[in-house]
Protein backbone atom coordinates (compact mmCIF):
# COMPACT_ATOMS: atom_id res chain seq x y z
CA UNK A 1 0.00 0.00 0.00
CA UNK A 2 2.83 2.02 0.71
CA UNK A 3 2.40 5.78 -1.15
CA UNK A 4 5.25 8.07 -2.42
CA UNK A 5 5.16 11.96 -2.13
CA UNK A 6 4.61 12.09 -5.90
CA UNK A 7 1.63 10.04 -5.62
CA UNK A 8 -0.25 12.26 -2.66
CA UNK A 9 0.85 15.81 -4.60
CA UNK A 10 -1.17 13.89 -7.69
CA UNK A 11 -4.04 13.37 -5.39
CA UNK A 12 -3.81 17.09 -3.88
CA UNK A 13 -3.53 18.33 -7.73
CA UNK A 14 -6.72 16.26 -8.48
CA UNK A 15 -8.05 18.05 -5.44
CA UNK A 16 -8.72 14.17 -3.73
CA UNK A 17 -6.41 14.21 -1.39
CA UNK A 18 -7.73 12.87 2.22
CA UNK A 19 -6.06 15.27 5.23
CA UNK A 20 -6.87 15.48 8.63
CA UNK A 21 -4.74 17.41 11.39
CA UNK A 22 -2.38 15.61 14.23
CA UNK A 23 -5.69 16.00 16.54
CA UNK A 24 -7.93 14.87 14.29
CA UNK A 25 -6.67 12.00 13.25
CA UNK A 26 -5.89 10.13 16.73
CA UNK A 27 -10.15 9.11 16.63
CA UNK A 28 -9.59 8.49 13.10
CA UNK A 29 -7.63 5.73 13.28
CA UNK A 30 -9.57 4.79 16.35
CA UNK A 31 -12.39 4.41 14.11
CA UNK A 32 -10.61 2.94 11.57
CA UNK A 33 -7.88 1.08 12.57
CA UNK A 34 -4.59 1.78 11.23
CA UNK A 35 -4.78 -0.63 8.27
CA UNK A 36 -7.70 0.99 6.87
CA UNK A 37 -6.75 4.28 7.72
CA UNK A 38 -3.26 4.47 6.46
CA UNK A 39 -4.59 3.43 2.61
CA UNK A 40 -7.42 6.35 2.80
CA UNK A 41 -5.27 9.34 5.16
CA UNK A 42 -3.19 11.31 2.70
CA UNK A 43 -1.40 13.85 5.07
CA UNK A 44 -1.99 14.74 8.30
CA UNK A 45 -1.15 18.41 9.19
CA UNK A 46 0.58 19.65 12.04
CA UNK A 47 1.34 23.09 14.12
CA UNK A 48 2.72 24.80 16.59
CA UNK A 49 2.67 28.73 18.20
CA UNK A 50 5.46 29.58 20.59
CA UNK A 51 8.06 32.39 21.41
CA UNK A 52 11.11 31.31 19.46
CA UNK A 53 14.22 33.40 20.33
CA UNK A 54 16.63 31.76 17.73
CA UNK A 55 14.30 33.41 15.05
CA UNK A 56 15.39 36.39 12.70
CA UNK A 57 15.99 37.83 9.58
CA UNK A 58 18.10 38.98 6.67
CA UNK A 59 17.36 41.66 4.54
CA UNK A 60 18.86 43.51 1.16
CA UNK A 61 17.79 47.02 1.20
CA UNK A 62 18.64 48.30 -2.52
CA UNK A 63 21.45 50.46 -3.23
CA UNK A 64 21.41 54.00 -2.20
CA UNK A 65 22.73 56.73 -4.57
CA UNK A 66 25.30 57.96 -4.14
CA UNK A 67 26.29 54.70 -2.18
CA UNK A 68 26.87 53.39 1.46
CA UNK A 69 28.95 50.17 2.46
CA UNK A 70 26.81 49.37 5.92
CA UNK A 71 29.05 46.56 6.11
CA UNK A 72 31.56 47.29 9.33
CA UNK A 73 28.99 50.24 10.18
CA UNK A 74 26.15 50.55 12.40
CA UNK A 75 22.59 49.70 11.55
CA UNK A 76 19.50 50.61 13.11
CA UNK A 77 16.33 49.54 12.18
CA UNK A 78 13.54 51.43 14.75
CA UNK A 79 16.48 52.17 17.14
CA UNK A 80 17.24 48.05 17.19
CA UNK A 81 20.83 47.18 16.27
CA UNK A 82 20.52 44.68 13.30
CA UNK A 83 23.85 42.96 12.15
CA UNK A 84 25.68 44.79 9.28
CA UNK A 85 29.21 42.49 8.93
CA UNK A 86 28.31 41.47 5.80
CA UNK A 87 28.56 43.21 2.30
CA UNK A 88 27.47 46.81 1.41
CA UNK A 89 23.23 46.51 2.04
CA UNK A 90 23.15 43.49 3.26
CA UNK A 91 21.77 43.05 6.99
CA UNK A 92 20.53 40.73 9.71
CA UNK A 93 18.15 41.43 12.28
CA UNK A 94 17.73 38.93 15.47
CA UNK A 95 14.51 38.90 17.29
CA UNK A 96 16.31 39.36 20.74
CA UNK A 97 18.01 42.51 19.37
CA UNK A 98 17.39 45.83 21.57
CA UNK A 99 17.68 49.30 21.61
CA UNK A 100 20.68 50.49 22.71
CA UNK A 101 18.89 52.39 25.39
CA UNK A 102 16.38 49.93 26.25
CA UNK A 103 16.85 49.85 30.12
CA UNK A 104 17.14 46.11 29.96
CA UNK A 105 16.98 44.54 33.79
CA UNK A 106 18.67 47.61 35.45
CA UNK A 107 15.55 48.19 37.08
CA UNK A 108 14.74 44.06 37.43
CA UNK A 109 12.24 42.89 36.03
CA UNK A 110 12.92 44.96 32.64
CA UNK A 111 10.06 45.01 30.73
CA UNK A 112 11.30 44.34 27.05
CA UNK A 113 8.69 46.14 25.47
CA UNK A 114 10.05 46.69 21.93
CA UNK A 115 13.08 44.31 20.58
CA UNK A 116 14.19 42.80 16.72
CA UNK A 117 10.81 40.69 17.28
CA UNK A 118 8.45 43.81 17.10
CA UNK A 119 10.45 44.89 14.19
CA UNK A 120 9.44 41.64 12.25
CA UNK A 121 6.32 42.23 13.20
CA UNK A 122 5.95 45.52 11.94
CA UNK A 123 7.66 44.79 8.52
CA UNK A 124 5.34 41.81 7.92
CA UNK A 125 2.22 43.92 8.64
CA UNK A 126 3.77 46.71 5.92
CA UNK A 127 4.55 49.20 8.51
CA UNK A 128 7.47 51.66 7.61
CA UNK A 129 10.40 51.23 9.55
CA UNK A 130 13.45 53.90 10.15
CA UNK A 131 16.36 52.54 9.47
CA UNK A 132 19.44 54.83 10.53
CA UNK A 133 22.80 53.67 9.98
CA UNK A 134 26.59 54.79 9.91
CA UNK A 135 29.40 53.85 7.45
CA UNK A 136 33.30 54.39 7.16
CA UNK A 137 33.10 55.31 3.69
CA UNK A 138 35.22 53.65 0.74
CA UNK A 139 36.24 55.15 -2.78
CA UNK A 140 33.24 52.93 -3.99
CA UNK A 141 30.68 53.34 -0.90
CA UNK A 142 31.72 56.49 -0.30
CA UNK A 143 28.11 57.88 2.09
CA UNK A 144 28.77 57.73 5.62
CA UNK A 145 25.09 58.23 6.91
CA UNK A 146 21.87 56.86 5.80
CA UNK A 147 18.43 57.56 7.35
CA UNK A 148 15.75 56.96 5.23
CA UNK A 149 11.89 54.86 5.90
CA UNK A 150 12.19 51.10 4.70
CA UNK A 151 8.95 49.31 3.58
CA UNK A 152 9.20 45.43 3.14
CA UNK A 153 7.64 45.60 -0.38
CA UNK A 154 10.62 47.59 -1.77
CA UNK A 155 13.19 45.59 -0.17
CA UNK A 156 15.10 42.79 -2.72
CA UNK A 157 14.69 40.36 0.09
CA UNK A 158 13.00 40.20 3.27
CA UNK A 159 13.65 36.67 4.19
CA UNK A 160 12.73 34.95 7.72
CA UNK A 161 15.63 32.50 8.71
CA UNK A 162 14.83 30.95 12.22
CA UNK A 163 18.07 28.85 13.20
CA UNK A 164 16.61 27.03 15.89
CA UNK A 165 12.81 26.45 15.83
CA UNK A 166 10.30 23.62 17.03
CA UNK A 167 11.42 22.04 19.63
CA UNK A 168 10.72 18.73 20.05
CA UNK A 169 9.59 18.82 23.82
CA UNK A 170 10.33 21.01 26.26
CA UNK A 171 10.89 21.78 30.04
CA UNK A 172 8.18 22.64 32.64
CA UNK A 173 9.26 25.42 34.50
CA UNK A 174 8.86 25.54 38.43
CA UNK A 175 11.12 27.52 40.87
CA UNK A 176 11.79 26.14 44.41
CA UNK A 177 12.88 29.38 45.73
CA UNK A 178 11.48 31.89 48.24
CA UNK A 179 11.39 34.38 46.12
CA UNK A 180 9.51 34.92 42.47
CA UNK A 181 11.64 34.94 39.51
CA UNK A 182 11.51 36.16 36.16
CA UNK A 183 12.61 33.79 33.47
CA UNK A 184 12.07 32.79 29.65
CA UNK A 185 9.52 30.50 30.61
CA UNK A 186 7.64 32.87 32.39
CA UNK A 187 6.95 34.34 36.22
CA UNK A 188 7.81 31.27 38.81
CA UNK A 189 6.10 31.98 41.46
CA UNK A 190 8.25 31.43 44.94
CA UNK A 191 7.64 27.80 46.49
CA UNK A 192 6.62 25.59 43.29
CA UNK A 193 3.41 28.51 43.18
CA UNK A 194 3.31 27.65 39.31
CA UNK A 195 4.34 25.62 36.53
CA UNK A 196 4.87 26.52 32.70
CA UNK A 197 5.29 24.75 30.23
CA UNK A 198 5.87 25.38 25.89
CA UNK A 199 4.94 23.02 23.43
CA UNK A 200 1.44 22.24 21.40
CA UNK A 201 1.59 18.46 22.42
CA UNK A 202 -0.02 16.07 20.58
CA UNK A 203 -0.33 18.88 17.54
CA UNK A 204 3.59 19.59 17.76
CA UNK A 205 4.80 18.65 14.40
CA UNK A 206 8.22 16.31 15.26
CA UNK A 207 6.07 14.62 18.11
CA UNK A 208 4.49 13.33 15.07
CA UNK A 209 7.03 12.36 13.05
CA UNK A 210 9.52 11.34 16.28
CA UNK A 211 12.11 10.02 14.49
CA UNK A 212 12.53 12.36 11.17
CA UNK A 213 11.24 9.86 8.78
CA UNK A 214 9.34 12.11 6.77
CA UNK A 215 10.21 15.65 7.77
CA UNK A 216 13.59 16.71 6.71
CA UNK A 217 15.67 19.21 4.56
CA UNK A 218 13.36 20.72 2.08
CA UNK A 219 10.21 20.17 3.57
CA UNK A 220 8.28 22.72 2.74
CA UNK A 221 6.03 23.69 5.18
CA UNK A 222 3.95 26.44 6.86
CA UNK A 223 6.04 29.45 8.12
CA UNK A 224 4.61 33.00 9.72
CA UNK A 225 1.45 32.73 7.70
CA UNK A 226 3.05 32.07 4.49
CA UNK A 227 4.83 28.88 3.35
CA UNK A 228 8.80 27.85 3.89
CA UNK A 229 11.07 25.40 4.06
CA UNK A 230 13.30 23.20 6.69
CA UNK A 231 16.34 24.64 5.96
CA UNK A 232 18.43 22.54 8.04
CA UNK A 233 18.44 21.00 11.71
CA UNK A 234 17.85 23.47 14.18
CA UNK A 235 21.15 24.40 16.80
CA UNK A 236 21.01 21.87 19.48
CA UNK A 237 19.30 19.64 17.89
CA UNK A 238 19.91 16.28 19.90
CA UNK A 239 18.04 13.44 18.93
CA UNK A 240 19.73 10.88 20.83
CA UNK A 241 17.80 11.43 24.29
CA UNK A 242 15.93 9.27 26.36
CA UNK A 243 12.51 8.17 24.57
CA UNK A 244 9.28 6.38 25.70
CA UNK A 245 8.20 2.87 24.33
CA UNK A 246 6.22 4.70 21.36
CA UNK A 247 9.66 6.42 20.26
CA UNK A 248 8.44 9.78 21.93
CA UNK A 249 11.41 11.98 23.44
CA UNK A 250 11.23 12.68 27.31
CA UNK A 251 13.04 15.98 27.11
CA UNK A 252 13.95 18.65 24.33
CA UNK A 253 15.59 16.77 21.20
CA UNK A 254 15.10 17.77 17.94
CA UNK A 255 15.24 21.18 16.30
CA UNK A 256 14.58 22.87 12.92
CA UNK A 257 15.68 25.53 11.29
CA UNK A 258 13.48 26.82 8.89
CA UNK A 259 13.41 29.73 6.23
CA UNK A 260 10.65 31.71 4.10
CA UNK A 261 9.95 34.90 2.28
CA UNK A 262 8.89 37.25 4.85
CA UNK A 263 6.68 39.18 1.86
CA UNK A 264 4.07 36.08 2.17
CA UNK A 265 3.95 36.45 6.24
CA UNK A 266 1.38 37.96 8.00
CA UNK A 267 1.77 39.70 12.02
CA UNK A 268 -0.87 37.17 12.71
CA UNK A 269 1.27 35.05 12.60
CA UNK A 270 4.94 36.41 13.46
CA UNK A 271 4.33 38.69 16.78
CA UNK A 272 6.93 40.85 18.52
CA UNK A 273 6.77 39.39 21.97
CA UNK A 274 7.85 40.54 25.50
CA UNK A 275 9.43 38.19 28.03
CA UNK A 276 9.64 39.96 31.25
CA UNK A 277 12.65 40.59 33.27
CA UNK A 278 14.34 38.11 29.96
CA UNK A 279 14.15 39.61 26.67
CA UNK A 280 12.27 40.50 23.14
CA UNK A 281 11.71 37.94 21.07
CA UNK A 282 9.38 36.59 18.38
CA UNK A 283 6.55 34.19 18.47
CA UNK A 284 6.61 31.91 15.40
CA UNK A 285 3.28 29.55 14.07
CA UNK A 286 5.13 26.84 11.96
CA UNK A 287 2.72 23.73 10.40
CA UNK A 288 4.78 20.97 9.15
CA UNK A 289 2.81 18.27 6.97
CA UNK A 290 3.14 15.01 7.34
CA UNK A 291 2.59 12.41 4.34
CA UNK A 292 1.50 9.25 4.96
CA UNK A 293 3.72 7.20 3.75
CA UNK A 294 3.46 3.88 5.59
CA UNK A 295 1.06 2.48 8.79
CA UNK A 296 4.06 2.77 10.79
CA UNK A 297 4.33 7.20 10.06
CA UNK A 298 0.32 7.07 10.67
CA UNK A 299 0.78 5.26 13.42
CA UNK A 300 2.96 8.12 14.80
CA UNK A 301 0.29 10.54 13.90
CA UNK A 302 -1.72 9.51 16.39
CA UNK A 303 0.64 10.10 19.75
CA UNK A 304 -1.69 11.46 22.27
CA UNK A 305 -1.02 13.82 25.04
CA UNK A 306 -1.28 11.24 27.70
CA UNK A 307 1.76 9.37 25.17
CA UNK A 308 4.17 12.74 25.81
CA UNK A 309 6.32 13.54 29.21
CA UNK A 310 8.27 16.79 29.72
CA UNK A 311 10.49 16.74 32.27
CA UNK A 312 9.99 19.16 35.68
CA UNK A 313 12.95 21.40 35.95
CA UNK A 314 13.63 23.90 38.65
CA UNK A 315 14.33 27.23 36.83
CA UNK A 316 15.57 28.92 40.43
CA UNK A 317 18.56 26.38 40.43
CA UNK A 318 18.70 23.35 38.58
CA UNK A 319 18.28 25.75 35.26
CA UNK A 320 20.70 28.62 36.04
CA UNK A 321 23.45 25.86 37.24
CA UNK A 322 23.19 23.71 34.77
CA UNK A 323 22.73 20.87 36.78
CA UNK A 324 20.80 17.61 35.40
CA UNK A 325 18.35 17.24 38.51
CA UNK A 326 14.79 16.86 37.92
CA UNK A 327 11.76 17.30 39.91
CA UNK A 328 9.67 14.79 38.13
CA UNK A 329 7.92 13.70 34.90
CA UNK A 330 4.72 14.69 33.63
CA UNK A 331 2.34 14.11 30.77
CA UNK A 332 1.04 17.09 28.74
CA UNK A 333 -2.54 15.78 29.24
CA UNK A 334 -1.93 16.25 33.00
CA UNK A 335 -0.36 19.60 32.35
CA UNK A 336 -3.35 20.71 30.01
CA UNK A 337 -5.55 19.54 33.52
CA UNK A 338 -4.68 22.91 34.94
CA UNK A 339 -2.89 21.08 37.90
CA UNK A 340 0.32 18.79 38.21
CA UNK A 341 1.62 17.08 40.95
CA UNK A 342 5.25 17.44 41.55
CA UNK A 343 7.05 15.97 44.95
CA UNK A 344 4.08 15.64 45.84
CA UNK A 345 2.62 18.94 46.29
CA UNK A 346 -0.12 20.32 43.56
CA UNK A 347 0.68 22.88 41.33
CA UNK A 348 -1.34 25.28 38.93
CA UNK A 349 -0.36 24.89 35.41
CA UNK A 350 -0.22 27.36 32.71
CA UNK A 351 1.22 27.55 28.76
CA UNK A 352 3.95 29.16 26.82
CA UNK A 353 2.29 28.51 23.59
CA UNK A 354 -0.49 29.12 22.20
CA UNK A 355 -2.80 25.29 21.68
CA UNK A 356 -5.67 27.67 19.72
CA UNK A 357 -3.11 28.99 17.48
CA UNK A 358 -1.79 25.51 16.54
CA UNK A 359 -5.05 23.62 15.93
CA UNK A 360 -5.62 26.82 13.57
CA UNK A 361 -2.26 26.45 12.18
CA UNK A 362 -2.75 22.57 11.44
CA UNK A 363 -6.33 23.53 10.13
CA UNK A 364 -5.00 25.99 7.56
CA UNK A 365 -2.66 23.98 6.12
CA UNK A 366 -5.32 21.34 5.88
CA UNK A 367 -7.64 24.05 4.17
CA UNK A 368 -4.37 24.74 1.05
CA UNK A 369 -4.04 20.86 0.72
CA UNK A 370 -7.54 20.30 0.08
CA UNK A 371 -7.67 23.55 -2.04
CA UNK A 372 -4.51 22.33 -4.36
CA UNK A 373 -2.73 25.63 -2.67
CA UNK A 374 0.13 23.56 -1.06
CA UNK A 375 1.65 20.99 -2.52
CA UNK A 376 4.71 18.41 -0.63
CA UNK A 377 8.28 17.95 -1.00
CA UNK A 378 10.48 14.91 -1.21
CA UNK A 379 13.28 15.94 1.46
CA UNK A 380 16.05 15.89 0.06
CA UNK A 381 18.52 14.82 3.30
CA UNK A 382 17.53 13.60 5.94
CA UNK A 383 17.44 15.49 9.64
CA UNK A 384 19.97 14.08 11.50
CA UNK A 385 18.63 10.54 13.62
CA UNK A 386 19.61 8.83 16.78
CA UNK A 387 22.10 7.52 14.79
CA UNK A 388 23.98 10.66 13.45
CA UNK A 389 26.18 11.28 16.37
CA UNK A 390 24.72 15.12 16.66
CA UNK A 391 24.70 15.95 20.03
CA UNK A 392 24.13 18.68 22.34
CA UNK A 393 26.89 19.47 23.99
CA UNK A 394 27.93 22.02 26.89
CA UNK A 395 29.96 24.81 26.59
CA UNK A 396 34.38 23.30 27.15
CA UNK A 397 35.07 26.14 28.82
CA UNK A 398 38.65 26.82 29.56
CA UNK A 399 40.18 29.21 31.64
CA UNK A 400 42.56 31.73 29.54
CA UNK A 401 45.72 32.40 31.13
CA UNK A 402 47.42 35.88 30.91
CA UNK B 1 8.02 53.49 38.40
CA UNK B 2 5.35 55.70 38.80
CA UNK B 3 1.63 54.20 38.46
CA UNK B 4 -1.91 55.35 38.41
CA UNK B 5 -4.40 53.29 39.59
CA UNK B 6 -8.35 53.26 40.00
CA UNK B 7 -9.78 50.90 42.87
CA UNK B 8 -12.62 50.25 45.10
CA UNK B 9 -12.46 50.09 48.28
CA UNK B 10 -14.52 48.40 50.72
CA UNK B 11 -14.12 49.42 54.83
CA UNK B 12 -15.19 46.66 57.06
CA UNK B 13 -17.33 48.47 59.74
CA UNK B 14 -14.38 48.61 62.32
CA UNK B 15 -12.11 50.08 59.98
CA UNK B 16 -14.62 53.55 59.06
CA UNK B 17 -12.92 55.77 61.81
CA UNK B 18 -9.70 55.28 61.35
CA UNK B 19 -7.29 57.68 58.84
CA UNK B 20 -6.84 55.29 56.07
CA UNK B 21 -6.66 57.37 53.59
CA UNK B 22 -4.12 59.77 55.67
CA UNK B 23 -1.80 56.78 56.20
CA UNK B 24 -1.40 56.33 52.46
CA UNK B 25 0.11 59.73 51.92
CA UNK B 26 2.13 59.89 55.26
CA UNK B 27 3.88 56.45 55.15
CA UNK B 28 3.89 55.32 51.47
CA UNK B 29 3.53 58.62 49.43
CA UNK B 30 0.70 58.18 47.57
CA UNK B 31 -0.97 60.70 45.68
CA UNK B 32 -4.82 60.25 46.39
CA UNK B 33 -7.72 61.62 44.30
CA UNK B 34 -11.70 60.22 45.94
CA UNK B 35 -13.46 59.72 42.93
CA UNK B 36 -16.51 58.14 44.80
CA UNK B 37 -16.93 58.09 48.75
CA UNK B 38 -19.85 56.40 51.09
CA UNK B 39 -18.40 56.34 54.54
CA UNK B 40 -20.97 56.74 57.55
CA UNK B 41 -19.94 56.13 60.47
CA UNK B 42 -20.83 52.75 62.41
CA UNK B 43 -21.48 51.42 59.06
CA UNK B 44 -19.79 49.87 56.17
CA UNK B 45 -17.62 52.26 53.54
CA UNK B 46 -17.06 51.56 49.94
CA UNK B 47 -14.86 54.69 48.46
CA UNK B 48 -13.28 54.84 44.59
CA UNK B 49 -10.26 55.84 44.56
CA UNK B 50 -7.07 56.92 42.27
CA UNK B 51 -3.70 56.25 43.48
CA UNK B 52 -0.80 57.79 42.21
CA UNK B 53 2.91 57.11 43.29
CA UNK B 54 6.01 55.06 43.18
CA UNK B 55 5.52 51.33 42.33
CA UNK B 56 7.22 49.72 44.92
CA UNK B 57 5.51 52.02 47.57
CA UNK B 58 1.98 51.45 45.88
CA UNK B 59 2.56 47.58 46.18
CA UNK B 60 3.32 48.92 49.99
CA UNK B 61 0.10 50.67 50.45
CA UNK B 62 -2.28 48.28 48.94
CA UNK B 63 -0.43 45.55 51.21
CA UNK B 64 -1.12 48.05 54.54
CA UNK B 65 -4.75 48.17 53.47
CA UNK B 66 -5.45 44.12 52.83
CA UNK B 67 -3.50 44.01 56.43
CA UNK B 68 -5.90 46.38 57.58
CA UNK B 69 -9.04 44.52 56.59
CA UNK B 70 -9.83 46.55 53.43
CA UNK B 71 -11.56 44.67 50.79
CA UNK B 72 -9.70 46.23 47.25
CA UNK B 73 -11.43 45.69 43.86
CA UNK B 74 -10.54 47.49 40.94
CA UNK B 75 -12.50 49.25 38.26
CA UNK B 76 -12.41 46.52 36.15
CA UNK B 77 -14.07 47.75 32.89
CA UNK B 78 -10.79 49.85 32.84
CA UNK B 79 -8.55 46.26 32.24
CA UNK B 80 -8.74 45.35 28.57
CA UNK B 81 -7.82 42.79 26.78
CA UNK B 82 -6.79 43.84 23.12
CA UNK B 83 -8.35 40.87 20.91
CA UNK B 84 -6.18 41.66 18.07
CA UNK B 85 -3.04 40.93 20.20
CA UNK B 86 -3.82 37.76 22.15
CA UNK B 87 -2.41 34.85 20.79
CA UNK B 88 -4.06 32.64 24.01
CA UNK B 89 -0.94 31.21 24.93
CA UNK B 90 -1.86 31.39 28.99
CA UNK B 91 1.09 33.17 30.22
CA UNK B 92 -1.61 35.13 32.33
CA UNK B 93 -3.34 32.17 33.75
CA UNK B 94 -1.53 31.78 36.72
CA UNK B 95 -0.23 34.93 37.15
CA UNK B 96 -3.99 36.49 37.67
CA UNK B 97 -4.24 35.99 41.67
CA UNK B 98 -7.94 36.26 41.37
CA UNK B 99 -8.48 33.89 38.16
CA UNK B 100 -9.85 36.46 36.00
CA UNK B 101 -8.48 34.09 33.19
CA UNK B 102 -9.60 30.76 32.54
CA UNK B 103 -8.28 28.32 29.93
CA UNK B 104 -11.57 26.66 27.57
CA UNK B 105 -10.84 23.14 28.19
CA UNK B 106 -12.17 22.05 24.74
CA UNK B 107 -10.72 25.42 22.31
CA UNK B 108 -7.72 26.04 24.56
CA UNK B 109 -8.96 29.60 23.81
CA UNK B 110 -8.16 31.60 27.34
CA UNK B 111 -11.40 33.39 28.38
CA UNK B 112 -11.24 37.18 30.29
CA UNK B 113 -13.80 37.58 33.31
CA UNK B 114 -13.11 41.87 34.36
CA UNK B 115 -15.84 40.78 36.36
CA UNK B 116 -13.24 39.47 38.63
CA UNK B 117 -10.67 41.16 37.82
CA UNK B 118 -9.70 43.84 40.72
CA UNK B 119 -6.92 46.17 38.46
CA UNK B 120 -3.88 44.51 40.30
CA UNK B 121 -2.16 45.44 37.07
CA UNK B 122 0.13 41.97 37.22
CA UNK B 123 -0.96 40.43 34.07
CA UNK B 124 0.03 43.38 32.08
CA UNK B 125 4.04 42.94 31.75
CA UNK B 126 2.83 39.13 32.15
CA UNK B 127 1.30 39.25 28.93
CA UNK B 128 3.74 38.08 25.93
CA UNK B 129 2.64 39.95 22.99
CA UNK B 130 1.14 43.04 25.63
CA UNK B 131 -2.49 42.44 24.68
CA UNK B 132 -3.26 43.43 28.09
CA UNK B 133 -3.96 47.34 28.31
CA UNK B 134 -5.41 49.46 31.51
CA UNK B 135 -7.47 52.61 30.60
CA UNK B 136 -8.41 54.90 33.59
Amino acid sequence: MAKTIAEINEKIKAGKAVVFTAEEIISVVQEKGIKQAAQEVDVVTTGTFGIMCSSGAYFNIGHAKPRIKLGGGRVYLNDVQAYAGLAAVDLFLGAGALPDDDPRNRVHPGEFNYGGGHVIEELVAGKDVRLSATAYGTDCYPRKRLETWLNIKDLNQATLFNIRNVYQNYNVAVNTSDKTIYTYMGILKPKMGNANYSSAGQLSPLFNDPYYKTIGIGTRIFLGGGTGLIAWHGTQHNPDVPRTDKGIPKEGAGTLAVIGDMKQMSPKWLVGTSVLGYGASLTVGVGVPIPILSEEILQYTTVTDEDIFAPVIDYSDAFPQLKPDILGEVSYAELKSGKIKVKGKEVPTASRSSYARAVEIAAILKNWINNSKFFLTEPVEPLPGIESGVTFRKLNERPIED
Amino acid sequence: MAVTKRIVLRFPKRMVDRPIIYKLVKDYDLEFNILKASITPEQEGVMVLELKGNQAEYDKGIEFLLKGGVQIQSLGQDVIRNEDRCTHCGACVTVCPTKAFITDTKTRMITFDNTKCIACGLCIPACPPRAMEVHF
